[in-house]
């Protein structure tokens, strides 16, 4: 087991830690063919230890606001306050998942998880135990010294979670990072997260274009518009924890991908229109089952 | 849970020496050459090398060619043994003094450049036509010119082996340089890293090894532009002593002194192939 490193000794964390406040985020891109218009007033309330999926079609600006979040990337209006402080650069209590698991390719697993430590200028010993019980758990002990191409992207994605558990980040921000695995390996990956979030209380805010993956792991999913990303709506996901990968085909489950589905596609929270396509599925399904019937 | 997590993966560096090979010399430019895996490569390498040099010694005394032609390679061997440390020796040290310092100056600020070059894209543009410029003219034109303004001396060779290597060292690693991958930036930046850790953690290892491919062409380069300095305009080192010998006709003595050259270009590629292997074998 992880222990969350006891907060009352950070004398940076306070009631307010780990909570992410979005107020009227709107953000223009420049591009040789003109702006592009990308984000437009979203506003969010994030309480510490919540787990924020946020989904949308692909363009909607989802990974924009992240990395908004994140403090890499300016936003033209509206601000980010973290822990009641105004976000204006990278900040340390926030730790980042990529796409890719991004581990540096000529630095060895060890060496790639030591990698946040050295530019923090922190010494890494007193978290070395804390390392250690973060590979156990991920699986990866006895691999610290294999270089990444020696690893899968499983093995990879997992090392890159411990690189940015090892030094106790309040907030995790994760943009699509199991978009690159296969099937199989993300419902691991994902049960892995819900775990290590369970066992941590993180603040986690998960960007996917995933709609079953987002009700899997998220407290509230919230549902981004097409460019420019508003908030359509935002589902709160009151499904008991922990969660397994055959509750994805339950009943309530499947209800939940019914309504995020039909918002994403389209652009708003119709419950009529959600009605009638749940209607026309129970339809289909009656049909194979009188088929089965049948025979 | 651990153990359900664990994905088979095939096991790297544990299939005896042939695969540790493979793995570890996958250095673009490189890699295609290697040596000898074990003693049983080692030898058929060893007794094809003797073919080769016992069938030259059979046609050169079976033909009768004569020596002003092609001495026997028995002739360059005793050249090379009673010759090497009272004539070519000196000359030797000469040609690697030029060489080093050339090549040292000449790299040096190849890389410099190439580093600060590449952050101003704009900048790139107006200095790239004159640094190909420089990679395609060969420097040994220059030297008469410079032997002109400097003399006899050192330095007019010098600066033809700074400015053969320069170019080269620069060229490649402004290649490396300019991969720049946006993620692992983000990633350095999402922990507030400044911008010289950003280049010593980040930018440099990313460019290492067109660095290094960079440093061994620009060492070649380098060494044709020494030895045709020498030949050019000097007095003194390998080059010269080429001309001297064929000359005078002394053939053994000049097939020495290739050979000695060709085993400097052959020490400076397996120089770097185990720096390649050493700092870049992370590369696919």
């Amino acid at each position: 087991m992880v222990q969350a490193v006891s907060r009352s000794e950070s004398p940076a964390s306070s009631q307010t830690s780990g909570t992410v406040l979005v107020e009227h985020a709107t953000k223009y891109y420049k591009t040789n063919t003109g702006s592009v218009h990308a984000l437009e007033d979203i506003n969010l309330d994030i309480k510490k230890g919540e787990f924020i999926a946020i989904v949308g079609p692909s363009g909607c600006g989802k990974s924009t606001l992240l990395w908004a979040i994140s403090g890499l990337h300016d936003l033209t209006s509206g601000r980010v306050v973290l822990d009641g402080q105004t976000v204006d650069g990278p900040r340390p209590e926030i730790g980042m998942i990529f796409q890719e698991a991004n581990l540096l390719p000529w630095r060895n697993l060890q060496q790639n998880i030591e990698f946040p430590f050295e530019i923090k200028k922190v010494d890494s010993k007193p978290f070395q135990p804390r390392i250690q019980e973060l590979l156990a758990e991920v699986g990866l002990s006895g691999f610290e010294t294999k270089f990444p191409r020696e690893l899968s992207g499983g093995m990879q994605q997992r090392a890159s979670i411990v690189r940015c558990l090892s030094f106790d980040p309040e907030i995790i921000l994760m943009d699509e990072p199991f978009g690159a695995l296969d099937a199989f390996t993300r419902d691991e990956m994902n049960l892995l997260i819900q775990k290590l979030w369970m066992e941590t209380g993180k603040t986690i805010i998960f960007v996917t274009h995933n709609v079953a993956e987002a009700i899997l792991l998220a407290d509230r999913v919230v549902v981004l518009s097409p460019r420019p990303g508003r908030i359509a709506h935002i589902f709160d996901i009151d499904l008991p924890r922990p969660r397994t990968i055959e509750e994805t085909y339950s009943p309530p489950f499947i209800e939940k991908i019914f309504e995020i589905k039909d918002t994403i596609i389209q652009g708003e929270y119709r419950p009529d229109h959600v009605a009638e396509l749940t209607r026309q599925v129970a339809g289909v399904a009656r049909g194979i089952e009188d088929q089965f019937d049948g025979k | 849970m651990a153990s359900e997590l664990r994905d088979n993966i095939p096991a790297f560096g544990e299939g005896g020496d042939e695969t540790q090979e493979v793995g570890l010399s996958n250095m673009s430019a490189l890699a295609d050459t290697g040596f000898a895996n074990n003693w049983k490569e080692a030898l058929i390498l060893l007794l094809v090398a003797c073919g080769v040099i016992g069938g030259l010694e059979l046609i050169v005394r079976g033909f009768d060619v004569p020596a002003y032609t092609f001495p026997a390679p028995s002739e360059i061997g005793e050249s090379l043994w009673h010759n090497f440390r009272p004539l070519y020796w000196p000359h030797l040290l000469v040609t690697l003094k030029v060489l080093l310092l050339g090549y040292l100056i000449g790299a040096s600020i190849g890389i410099l450049l190439a580093a600060i070059i590449t952050q101003f894209p704009f900048a790139e543009k107006i200095v790239t036509p004159y640094i190909l410029l420089l990679v395609t003219t060969p420097m040994i034109a220059l030297v008469p010119l410079l032997v002109q303004k400097l003399g006899f001396g050192i330095q007019p060779r010098v600066i033809a082996v700074a400015l053969a290597s320069g170019p080269m060292v620069m060229i490649n690693s402004a290649t490396g340089f300019r991969r720049t991958d946006l993620a692992k930036l983000a990633l350095a930046r999402s922990y507030g890293a400044t911008t010289f850790q950003i280049f010593t953690k980040v930018r440099f290892p990313l460019a290492l090894p067109m660095i290094i491919v960079g440093l061994m062409v620009g060492a070649i380069f380098g060494l044709l532009t020494a030895v045709g300095a020498e030949i050019v305009g000097s007095g003194e080192g390998l080059g010269n002593r080429l001309m001297y010998y064929s000359s005078r006709i002394q053939m053994a003595n000049f097939w020495s002194i290739i050979i000695i050259l060709a085993t400097l270009g052959i020490l400076i590629y397996v120089i770097f192939y185990w720096i390649g292997k050493r700092w870049a074998s992370w590369q696919a």
